[in-house]
């Protein structure tokens, strides 16, 4: 009973799933003026009209490219600065490094939305609205607590003894953290990585806050501000969700390779 | 090479563990000294003392006469060889050996050639290009020895070095780090529980008990004049028999008298008084089975232990019962278990140490 029940509820979970997904690109490729008309599960006709508006008549390419530089550039400075804070908080003793870390997830516990006005005020002083500085530095107010408390778990499981044979062969602990851990750390940090991108590509209030115009605006604003005045262009959002789904997934499925597990194998004993 | 000063050295854990009470040892210039221990005897934590890893609630560790006590590990210049090998799984036993050297700033050739010398003074040449996840535990432990030799450290730290290999390949390995001791005339600091490994490595044996050091002397001393109660019954196998005893004086003689036995100590006195209490050790080795009669006590034999070279049996006596009396027999010795057998303890060979504080007594001969 169990063992023929389970692959059933599995199914209808995976189905439930992916089935938006799968109405959302089967949508992207059928004609505006069936969408509405006649819905089946199984596309009748398959045109590439939405695609075609969405590079040739608004420009996609730029939100795209913003949010690339804008998530991969949270990416890269959360990850590094997060490497070298979250091995400090796991591994050196020092007074206060509960309290801090307990802090650190306070941070970024505030509703984004609760920060919204005084992060606008600071940036339009530093003159940064409408730049991707101005859209990284606010990012990583969310992005560092995540990298950072992943890769505390992550180093904590790393075996100390490691480390202590890099001292012992007079490395400092940069290095130790440098030659060390770092390389042993692939999977954590591609872990780290992805979800923070995920994050970064995805947001969508402080992109819509502080960029101004369509220089400077990533996917999801750009999306939104798809719809005129008078109606929704349905097949272009699906279409620029699809587009917009591909480069993460894309990432993802790069970035598993990295997390294997048995990276440490041959380091201790076993 | 050099010395290392342990003084009055103390180690309190922030959980409220205390791991080293007040110890003071003096480790000479070449010298392979042992700490001997049971798990917990803090004998790890000694030897992290000194490496730097952990840092003394009080006193002062010098290194050559220099106060390194608050030096990182990193600038004390000594090599530590882990329990666990601790081998850098990314990089390639040349890489694991040679980042000791680079991490120093050593030029390309040098390190190279050191890297080779090294390897071949193992016999690990042929896996220089593997990783450490590609070589047997055996193989492992040797590039973890070579990643300490090939840096020509002030001293060698070694932990347990040799407790994750199998029995022959360990007793192969005991007799190599002899060989390598004495060929680098180095300082090493052994840490190990296996007694025998201690007995066989050790210039000089230190017996610890929680945090603190029992004894420190020849390995040979600690077997033959353990000081007190813990070092004869922890040095030793199969263990030293410990009886609880009362001394009974008639005119000059002394004679120790427990529920199981009564003998006179021969060849010695020690200053206890009529009814004093104090414990007496014999070794397995020191106690000889003969005809009926002629013994100092009769037991029934309970296991007999086939060891080979000899036979260990155990002898449950009339007022003894809690422990069993350990006697080792020749191998070729006919008995079995429910034999009873008379035991005889050679007179000459008695351990006597003081009934409250566990301390051996001082021996003046008669």
């Amino acid at each position: 009973m169990r063992s023929r029940g389970w692959p059933l509820v599995t199914g209808l979970l995976v189905a439930a799933i992916l089935f938006p997904l799968y109405w959302a690109v089967v949508a992207s490729f059928t004609p505006e003026s069936r969408l509405f008309a006649a819905p089946s599960l199984v596309p009748r006709a398959l045109v590439l009209d939405h695609y075609r508006a969405l590079f040739g008549g608004r420009d996609f390419w730029t939100p795209i490219r913003n949010s690339l530089i804008v998530a991969g550039a949270t990416t890269a400075v959360s990850v590094f600065l997060g490497a070298v804070c979250a091995y400090a908080l796991a591994r050196l003793r020092f007074r206060g490094r509960a309290p801090m870390l307990a802090f650190v997830l306070a941070v970024s516990m505030f509703p984004q939305i609760s920060i919204v006005s005084p992060l606008y005020l600071l940036l339009r002083e530093l003159r940064l609205l409408n730049t991707y500085a101005g859209l990284v530095l606010p990012y990583l107010t969310f992005a560092m607590p995540l990298t950072i408390w992943l890769l505390v778990g992550f180093f904590r499981q790393l075996p100390p003894d490691l480390e202590e044979a890099g001292q012992m062969d007079g490395a400092g602990r940069l290095r130790t953290l440098w030659e060390i851990i770092l390389p042993l750390s692939g999977p954590g940090l591609a872990t780290t990585a992805i979800l923070t991108f995920l994050y970064s590509w995805n947001e969508f209030l402080f992109a819509l806050s502080f960029t101004l115009g369509p220089e400077r605006y990533t996917v999801p604003v750009a999306i939104t501000l798809f719809r005129g005045q008078y109606q929704v262009p349905w097949g272009q959002i699906l279409a620029a969700a699809v587009v917009a789904t591909v480069p993460v997934a894309a990432i993802v499925l790069v970035a598993q390779r990295r997390i294997t597990a048995g990276l440490t194998s041959g380091a201790v004993k076993g | 090479m050099a010395s290392i000063t342990l003084n009055q050295v103390s180690k309190t854990y922030p959980n409220g563990q205390v791991a080293a009470r007040d110890l003071t040892l003096e480790i000479a210039d070449g010298e392979l000294l042992v700490l001997l221990g049971p798990s917990g005897s803090g004998k790890s934590t000694v030897l992290r003392l000194i490496a730097g890893l952990e840092t003394p609630t009080s006193g002062k560790i010098l290194i050559d006469g220099r106060d390194v006590t608050h030096v990182p590990p990193q600038h004390r210049d000594l090599a530590m060889v882990f329990q666990s090998y601790a081998l850098y799984p990314h990089k390639s036993v040349r890489e694991n050996l040679a980042f000791g050297l680079r991490v120093r700033r050593v030029d390309a050739a040098r390190v190279d050639e050191r890297v080779r010398a090294t390897a071949a003074a193992l016999g690990i040449e042929a896996l220089l290009d593997r990783k450490p996840a590609q070589l047997s535990g055996g193989q492992r432990q040797r590039v973890a020895l070579g990643r300490a030799i090939v840096r020509e450290p002030k001293a060698f730290l070694l932990d347990e070095p040799l407790s994750n290999l199998d029995p022959i390949l360990r007793v192969g390995t005991r007799a190599e780090l002899a060989l390598l001791h004495r060929r680098l005339a180095a300082t090493m600091v052994y840490v190990t529980h296996d007694q025998e490994e201690a007995m066989t490595l050790g210039t000089r044996v230190a017996v610890m008990r929680d945090g603190i050091v029992e004894q420190v002397a020849p390995a040979l001393e600690v077997f033959r004049r353990p000081a007190n109660v813990f070092v004869a019954g922890f040095v030793g196998s199969p263990a030293m028999n410990l009886w609880p005893c009362t001394c009974h004086r008639s005119g000059d003689g002394l004679r120790v008298v427990s529920p199981a036995l009564s003998i006179e100590p021969e060849g010695v006195d020690v200053a206890v008084p009529d009814g004093g209490h104090i414990r007496v050790g014999v070794r397995p080795h020191d106690i000889d089975l003969v005809p009926s009669g002629e013994g100092d006590g009769v037991g029934r034999v309970e296991v007999v232990e086939l060891l080979g070279p000899a036979t260990v049996i155990h002898l449950r006596v009339d007022g003894l019962p809690h422990e069993f009396v350990r006697v080792v027999v020749p191998a070729d010795a006919r008995i079995e278990v429910d034999d009873r057998a008379s035991f005889r303890v050679r007179r000459d060979r008695l351990h006597m140490f003081d009934g409250m504080t566990g301390q051996r007594l001082a021996e003046h001969p008669t």
